[in-house]
């Protein structure tokens, strides 16, 4: 959807340094993304936004690097949203506001700009939460890669609400709400000297209405979790080191696209270790899976869940998996960052 | 996935498991040479199928471990020129040469790009006409032909800005080294699938001709390597010693002759330098001297430094099969994947790095 | 030794062929293979096709594993 951006004498269709600088160009650059993302918090333009969200906050930030900044599926911008929604969405919080911050290489296609905020806009609009702060800065060419993204999310937290990655208990059911590795390939399917064609897309969404759903079905939910970088075997792994406990999984009952599998062994990579942006893994009291389960099917992004294993006592912090052999294996966390290898 | 899950049917294994079993009548040790097999025994968890008496032990077939620091150094200071532009399978960038690796010389500023095929090198080279495109030639002679092909591609199109910097080795001389020592006993040994699907099962003759240890070629999913042990004890039960082919839908006695003959036109064997192994004669390939102006060695002044190795590193040990990751006092404690000390912890195909990623040895 | 998967050939434009594999595609080398055709399931290496997978052979080695897991359940 088109920006509509006011023309100056001097119309650039790229960002340049004046338009961080604060004069007249920043605040038509502003201007524009306040025509997007209006709300009548954010219209006032003041320094700060006051709000009053009321009873317990959950609070995070976070930053968005991701190359290249379009990728089927996404973009830089959903990817913010979705993720400051979805770290809200894992303590059980309800998302209500969010800050936008951006750094801006010299020379990005204003049309670039405008796509990103454009997908901001859809996103929060469709996930119910407003952008109600935002800071714009521009910096010389080779400083910064396109845009960089900084978010900082506000939610209230239901009374009661106690999920954690610290409360997984032996006995827990680990119940995952898709297929695993989407988002990672198809990012990297876009990047040069990685070059391999698929339709598959970012998996990139917001979870805050499938976590209601799942809360609404059980008040025994102790640990959600969404295993972004490094993958759900990473996740894991954070789990059962905060928890204590140790995590027996089974490849059979993993959901991953056949396209996912294929690029893997193209790549040399392992679909445990791929991001995911749309994607949640939940530790649940074993007598509430199911209602929980039919729950989530019922939901978009809940479609394809499935039980992926369980929480155990023994070797507390270690992750196992069964694989379809009928041998067992250990899930490590991943080190470095999944280079494809050829050897 | 046609032609791989096939090969990974549960239902499909215990005929072969029970086999093995019934084969088996003594204590044995087999070898797989190959980094791609050590993986897929460990992913799998193939040690958990098999009877105790028989061992499975790492060789030196990981070509990213077997690279020399003082090889790695050399395209460490290649990356550091100016100009230059270093493509490297990801494998070779994290692994610490004497001083730095090319993660590192990337970080301090050098142009080094991972990529998944030499057509991606050629394509930066014509991409970045200012630079010149060095691309590092690991690998054995699975790669060393596609290495050749990019070569006489650059050539067909004049291409003036590509370059290789040739660390390719060739695996019979080694494992001819490897049983010459008389270090390991074995009774077997796995033989590298995708090397043979280019040399063919000839080449592995000599060593169930020479040595008397049965020889069979294996595929990298698990009913392969099941397939392969099984064939290997059966062997040993009659009392044999041959080479026969078990991954059959991709490896002949002849291999691809194709392949070879891009490989003999733009490579010639020249010694080189293994890490545990030192100097093998006509173990490695060097660019022939007509295709002169592609070699890096040749084109750019470059010093690499002098060559140092960690204490305390077993890699080379793990390499020759003598000693097993848990026997090298690094392993785990001050070397892991986040911080190797040598390659065979780094590398995705590394016996240590295996063993740590997929922990074998506790897991039951 | 290094990692190399089964591709189907899907189209060949002189020594480049586009390949697939589960519904990912990618463009492969034929300078090694050039007797390679459309249709063929070939061994993609580092971008290269490095040989023609014989596809007779897959059967028969499939169906000598069937026979022996039958043979043990036999018995």
């Amino acid at each position: 959807m088109p920006l509509t951006i006011i023309t100056v004498k001097t119309m650039s269709d790229k960002i340049l340094l004046a338009h961080g600088s604060g004069g007249k160009l920043t605040h038509d650059v502003i201007r524009s993304f306040l025509a997007a993302l209006s709300n009548p918090v954010l219209n006032r333009l003041d320094d700060s936004a006051v709000i009053e969200p009321g009873g317990r906050l959950a609070f995070t930030t976070d930053s968005y690097v991701v190359q290249p900044i379009f990728f089927p599926g996404g973009d830089i911008g959903k990817l913010a949203v979705c993720g400051t929604i979805n770290d809200l969405a894992m303590v059980g919080a309800t998302p209500h506001y969010l800050s936008l911050a951006f750094i801006i290489e010299e020379g990005l296609p204003l049309s670039d700009l405008e796509r990103v905020v454009a997908s901001i806009k859809e996103t929060t609009a469709a996930a119910d939460v407003a952008v109600v702060t935002g800071d714009t800065k521009v910096v010389n060419r080779g400083t910064a890669d396109k845009l960089f993204i900084n978010t900082a999310g506000i939610g209230t937290v239901p009374s009661g609400a106690n999920i954690s990655g610290h409360n997984a208990r032996p006995g827990d059911v680990l119940i995952l709400n898709g297929p695993i590795g989407d988002h990672g390939i198809a990012v990297l399917s876009q990047r040069e000297g990685i070059s391999f064609a698929t339709d598959l897309k970012s998996d990139c969404a917001p979870l805050n209405g499938l976590v209601a759903e799942m809360l609404a079905a059980s008040h025994n939910i102790h640990c959600l979790r969404d295993p972004t970088r490094g993958g759900l075997a990473t996740t894991l792994n954070e789990i059962a080191g905060q928890s204590g406990v140790s995590i027996r999984i089974y490849e059979e009952k993993i959901p991953v696209r056949e396209e996912v599998s294929s690029a893997c062994e193209m790549l040399g990579l392992d679909p445990l270790y791929v991001a995911n942006e749309g994607k949640l893994v939940a530790a649940v009291a074993p007598g509430e899976a199911d209602s929980i389960m039919e729950r989530m099917k019922r939901h978009k992004y809940g479609q394809d869940a499935a039980i992926i294993g369980e929480v155990k006592e023994e070797n507390p912090g270690r992750v196992v998996m069964k694989t379809r052999l009928g041998t067992t294996r250990i899930i490590d966390m991943l080190v470095g960052e999944p280079l494809p290898r050829i050897c | 996935m046609k032609l791989v899950s096939e090969f990974r049917q549960p239902e499909l294994a215990d005929g072969l498991v029970s086999s093995i079993q019934r084969h088996v009548s003594k204590e044995a040790r087999f070898m797989e040479f190959c980094g791609g097999h050590t993986v897929s025994i460990m992913k799998f968890g193939i040690r958990q199928l098999l009877p105790s008496t028989l061992t499975l032990t790492s060789g030196p077939g990981c070509p990213v471990c077997v690279t020399d620091n003082a090889d790695l150094d050399k395209a460490i200071a290649l990356a550091s020129l100016p100009d230059v532009l270093v493509a490297s399978f990801g494998d070779m960038v994290r692994v610490p040469g004497s001083r730095s690796s090319l993660q590192e010389a990337k970080a301090a500023g050098a142009d080094v790009r991972v990529v998944y095929s030499t057509l991606d090198a050629l394509s930066l080279a014509k991409e970045n006409p200012d630079k010149s495109v060095i691309f590092l030639g690991i690998g054995f002679e699975t790669t060393a032909p596609t290495v050749a092909a990019s070569i006489m591609q650059a050539e067909q199109e004049g291409l003036k800005n590509y370059y290789v910097l040739s660390l390719h080795k060739l695996c019979p001389p080694i494992i001819k080294a490897l049983l010459d020592s008389g270090e390991v006993n074995l009774q077997g040994l796995i033989c590298p699938g995708h090397v043979s699907t280019v040399i063919g099962s000839r080449p592995w003759e000599f060593i169930a001709r020479d040595y008397g240890i049965p020889c069979v070629v294996s595929g990298f999913e698990p009913l392969d390597i099941l397939q392969c042990i099984d064939m290997l004890t059966r062997q040993m039960a009659n009392g044999e010693a041959k080479v026969e082919i078990a991954y059959r839908r991709g490896v002949s006695q002849e291999g691809n002759q194709t392949a070879m003959n891009i490989m003999q036109k733009v490579f010639e064997p020249a010694p080189a330098r293994w890490r545990g192994f030192g100097e093998v004669a006509g173990s490695g390939l060097k660019l022939r001297p007509e295709f002169g102006r592609f070699d890096a060695e040749l084109n750019f002044d470059f010093d690499p430094g002098p060559t140092a190795t960690p204490k305390g590193c077993l890699c080379g040990e793990v390499l020759r099969g003598v000693k097993s990751p848990g026997d090298c006092s690094l392993f785990r404690r001050t070397c892991t994947p986040a911080n190797p000390v040598g390659p065979c912890m780094v590398s995705a195909e590394g016996t240590c790095a295996a063993y740590y990623h997929y922990g074998e040895d506790d897991v039951r | 030794m290094c990692l190399a998967i089964p591709v189907r050939i899907i189209s060949i434009n002189g020594t480049e062929a586009e390949v697939e594999i589960g519904g990912v595609t990618r463009k492969a080398s034929l300078m090694l293979t050039p007797e390679a055709r459309v249709g063929n399931y070939v061994l993609l290496h580092a971008g290269y096709a490095i040989n023609i997978v014989d596809q007779a052979e897959a059967e028969e080695t499939l169906a000598i594993f069937a026979e022996m897991s039958e043979l043990m359940e036999s018995e």
